[in-house]
């Protein structure tokens, strides 16, 4: 649950892994990896990769609705919810629910992304069973106690005022308010400290009674259970849900703000600096092709083009990268660097230099096959604990990707051709496009609009 | 972890790798990896750790050096090699190892800590070979001139921006760091000071890399698909060629008696959550009372090891003057090291009044001690821990690396849940007892520019006409 308090696109990077490039790094799985589909008798799906070499059982879950449904002046419920639901549940108050977790060492854990409400469960084999029950407590009656309310709101507080100055809080902050403005994806998914104020228990119980619910469950089990043990197991964590999950629909959104720059003046040291434009939705035919393209762009960690220019010819920067966030209702692609002060105006010319490149020349044959052997090589490296497996059943679930997907995943990118990098380089990137955000006291910078601090 | 953990106590042996990923830090959790080990005959260590789940390799080199190895009024060197040593060797050209790693599809960073400095690659098993060839190179053939160093120079001040300047709580933990030693390098921050790495020479670095990189200095582990055998054919092959060096011993300034407490506050006007945080000067595995380190361990658990311990129970849940709360202990540094408690004060509350009720905290246990039920399930808890450190390629690899940097041995990190379940009541009373001495802690406290600042009203929004 660290990522509540993280800016609103690196949630939903860790809480989608799937939609993040990063995460899509990998190789022809040696082996492939043995995916079932399990239904329980009350007819719950989970897929599970059964591994019994060690005594643990890790599952994650996730909910479709996240921060993003939260209502007008109640921005922050579905975080706050994720804080609550291990504090306290059936006939026991917050300190003996905590206790009965930590005695018998299971990790319970919720999170809200923009799009999604998850928790993750990871337990040794002998705890198994109770750990599924306080799963079932959490989700199906939490008490939302006055004093554990009031304790989990003063941390998201606490939380919001220890971030109030961070530069790359700031930088995100401003860039989703300016790029979706009007749009629930342009609000904080950790709330402001007054709508955190405003959140009641009956808000709180009306998340969990709209959101959680079994028609819109996603599960993925790994580790040292059977299907047959499984089956129980989902009934007994998630049968007792209410069947359907309240609908919600949000509008489909362009990112606005473009060709804007925004500079945010602050104290720092160090200037932070996102920028981004309009990308590609999980579903679009060339989502491949723009992450072979990104890869090469600003994905490799060390070998991108960003990286070359702006890190390595010119020491400028950190850290500088690009990638791909496509959500549920709007599409970004995004990059972040930090660069001191004096040299955030070259860095960006340098940045948009990139952008136009790429996309008038193209990228070259070579680039391509080895953004590919990577792409291909690291998709499989990531694989090697429960909890990312886990992760990832849940990912492909979650985006309609098919039982296949994962073994199928690197042909996928082995079909992207030269052709289709460099159409889809044309059709999406745009330097003018791009949305900058600067926090800090750049130089020699021709914004488009200024935020000042009062006073 | 959950919300409760988010204002984390300032660790003071952050590593600091080439890029922003995230590394592990804190207690070593070992347990029985059963590892294979052995030494080439220049003297370099060999782990290796089966792990055939997935066809995924981990390979490390760490070297027994780090920034508390550097000579005095040069601190950085050791991070900043650490970044040369992804350019060029006599026979690759910078960026080339990158390469190389990319096309394979591998991962590759490195970090740097007080005491050493370790470099890996995630792969697949059929090119560990490769990794190998490419690891021993850069062991002794690093070309480093003025072009390949001074832009690096660049990237590292910003880093030291980017990670510690642009965040008070950082500063804050830098000032701390160096009141909490007298003498002892652990007081210098592992990245460096500004001012020192602006004046650093190639010939420094030279030297530090002449120095400590060798292989009778270095420890390779090979953990997940792999088999000890091949691994050790072609360790000999690549590394085993490569001469040892002649090591200077590895001595630091040590630690006078400690005989005043010392505060630390700064204000920042970036601060609008005060925080609070008091270190006690303590042993580790390998310095000072060993004996107690254990104990410790399992009094960290007992005290800060989440919601249900003493820490966030008594001010967080039951007084409510802490937002959160907790307390850490790392033992595994090669010297002294600290016991540490931290809290975050509920808005309205003074600080000394939450310093007031830890205290009391503090008193009680140092009078009546841990109870036995405590010591059971806290003990539970850390055993059960090392079960989950198995559920991973990369992180036994790690706790096995930093072991053996810092003193320990190969049979010390199997041993590690033995020696916790050995741990009692009386161990952990006489650990309390022999380490929270206020003549030994040092107090860091974060507050905003001035008394009574309120929080920023909000951002104005201008349009440029």
């Amino acid at each position: 649950m660290s990522i509540r308090l993280a800016p609103k696109c690196l949630a939903a990077v860790l809480a989608a892994p799937l939609l993040a490039a990063t995460f899509f790094m990998s190789p022809s799985p040696a082996r492939a990896m043995d995916i079932q589909s399990v239904v329980s008798d009350g007819g719950i799906e989970a897929w599970l990769v059964e591994d019994h070499s060690l005594p643990i059982v890790s599952l994650r879950f996730l909910f479709p609705g996240g921060a993003a449904t939260d209502p007008d002046g109640r921005e922050g419920l579905a975080n706050m919810v994720s804080g609550l639901l291990d504090e306290g549940a059936g006939d026991m108050d917050s300190q003996t629910f905590q206790a009965r977790l930590a005695d018998q060492s299971i990790s319970l854990s919720f999170d809200a992304s923009l799009d999604t409400f998850s928790g993750n469960l990871k337990t040794l084999s002998r705890n198994r069973d109770e750990a599924f029950d306080l799963l079932r407590l959490a989700l199906s009656e939490p008490r939302f106690d006055d004093d554990a309310v009031e304790r989990i709101r003063t941390q998201i507080l606490t939380g919001i005022a220890a971030r109030a100055n961070d530069p790359g809080r700031i930088a995100n902050e401003a860039f989703w308010a300016a790029t979706f403005r009007g749009h629930p994806y342009a609000r904080p998914p950790v709330g402001t400290p007054e709508s955190v104020a405003a959140i009641t228990v009956d808000d709180l119980r009306d998340f969990v009674s709209g959101r959680i619910a079994r028609d819109n469950l996603i599960v993925g089990v790994v580790g040292d259970v059977t299907p047959g043990e499984l089956k129980a197991l989902l009934d007994s964590s998630f049968g007792a849900l209410p069947e359907k999950a309240r609908p919600f629909d949000l509008p489909k959104t362009d990112p606005g703000a473009a060709g804007e720059v925004i500079v945010v003046q602050k104290d720092n040291p160090q200037a932070r600096v996102i920028f981004g434009q309009r990308g590609l939705y999980r579903d679009d035919p060339d989502y491949y092709a723009a992450l072979v393209l990104n890869h090469i762009l600003g994905g490799g960690s060390f070998t991108s083009r960003l990286y070359e220019e702006v890190r390595e010819k010119r020491g400028l920067a950190y850290s500088v990268y690009s990638y791909l966030l496509p959500m549920e209702f709007a599409a970004l692609w995004l990059g972040g660097a930090g660069t001191e002060n004096g040299a955030v105006s070259v860095s960006i010319d340098l940045i948009r230099k990139q952008w136009a490149n790429i996309r008038s020349f193209g990228v070259t044959q070579e680039e391509l096959d080895k953004a590919k052997a990577n792409l291909t090589g690291s998709f499989g490296l990531r694989f090697d604990n429960s909890s990312s497996i886990a992760g990832l059943l849940v990912a492909v679930q979650q985006r309609g990707l098919g039982i296949d997907y994962v073994n199928n995943r690197n042909s996928l990118i082995d079909q992207v051709t030269l052709e289709g990098v460099n159409e889809v380089a044309r059709r999406i990137l745009d330097p003018d496009a791009l949305t900058v955000v600067v926090v800090g006291k750049p130089e020699n910078i021709d914004a488009t609009h200024t935020i000042r601090e009062d006073g | 972890m959950s919300l409760k953990s988010v204002l984390r106590a300032p660790v003071r042996h952050a590593l600091i790798g080439l890029t922003v990923v995230p590394v592990l830090t804190g207690t070593a959790l070992a347990q029985v990896f059963d590892p294979t080990t052995f030494e080439l005959d220049n003297g370099m260590q060999v782990v290796v750790i089966e792990n055939h789940r997935a066809p995924v390799v981990t390979h490390m080199v760490w070297y027994k050096a780090g920034a508390a190895d550097e000579p005095a009024g040069k601190s950085g060197i050791a991070h900043y090699l650490e970044h040369l040593m992804f350019k060029g060797t006599k026979t690759r050209v910078p960026g080339e190892f990158s390469k190389i790693v990319a096309e394979l599809g591998g991962q590759e960073n490195a970090f740097t800590s007080q005491d050493y400095t370790a470099y890996f690659q995630k792969i697949a098993p059929e090119n560990l070979a490769t990794m190998m060839e490419l690891e021993a190179d850069r062991m002794t053939n690093l070309t480093l001139t003025d072009e390949i160093i001074e832009p690096e120079r660049k990237v590292i001040l910003e880093e030291r921006r980017s990670r510690t300047d642009n965040n008070p709580r950082a500063l804050l933990s830098e000032q701390v760091s160096a009141a909490t030693y007298l003498n002892h390098p652990y007081r210098l921050p592992v990245i460096g000071w500004a001012h020192e790495i602006e004046t650093l020479t190639r010939a420094d670095l030279e030297d530090f890399y002449g120095t400590w990189y060798a292989p009778n200095n270095a420890i390779l582990v090979v953990s997940g698909d792999v088999d000890p055998k091949e691994v050790h054919e072609l360790a000999k092959k690549y590394y085993g060629v490569i001469s040892p060096r002649k090591l200077p011993p590895r001595v630091r300034p040590a630690e006078p008696e400690q005989l005043a407490p010392r505060d630390v506050v700064m204000r920042d006007a970036r601060v609008e959550q005060p925080s609070w945080s008091r270190r006690y000067i303590a042993p580790s595995y390998s310095a000072g009372e060993t004996k107690h380190a254990y104990a410790l361990e399992i009094l960290s658990e007992i005290l800060g090891g989440g919601t249900t311990a003493r820490i966030y129970r008594s001010l967080v849940v039951d007084d409510a003057l802490a937002a959160s709360a907790g307390a850490w202990y790392s033992p595994g540094d090669l010297d002294l090291t600290t016991f540490g408690f931290w809290f975050s004060p509920r808005p309205g509350v003074e600080m000394s009044e939450v310093e007031a009720a830890l205290d009391v905290q503090v008193s009680a246990l140092l009078k009546d001690g841990v109870s036995a039920d405590e010591l059971k399930r806290a003990q539970q808890r850390l055993i059960d821990g090392a079960v989950f450190a198995r559920d991973s390629v990369g992180g036994p690899a790690r706790v096995f690396g930093a072991a053996l940097s810092t003193g320990e041995t190969v049979a010390d990190v199997e041993a590690w849940p033995d020696r916790i379940r050995a741990v009692t009541v009386d161990d952990v009373n006489a650990a309390a007892r022999a380490v929270f001495d206020m003549r030994r802690a040092t107090t860091g406290v974060l507050l905003p520019a001035q008394e009574g600042a309120t929080p920023d009203a909000g951002e104005k929004r201008e349009r440029k006409s």
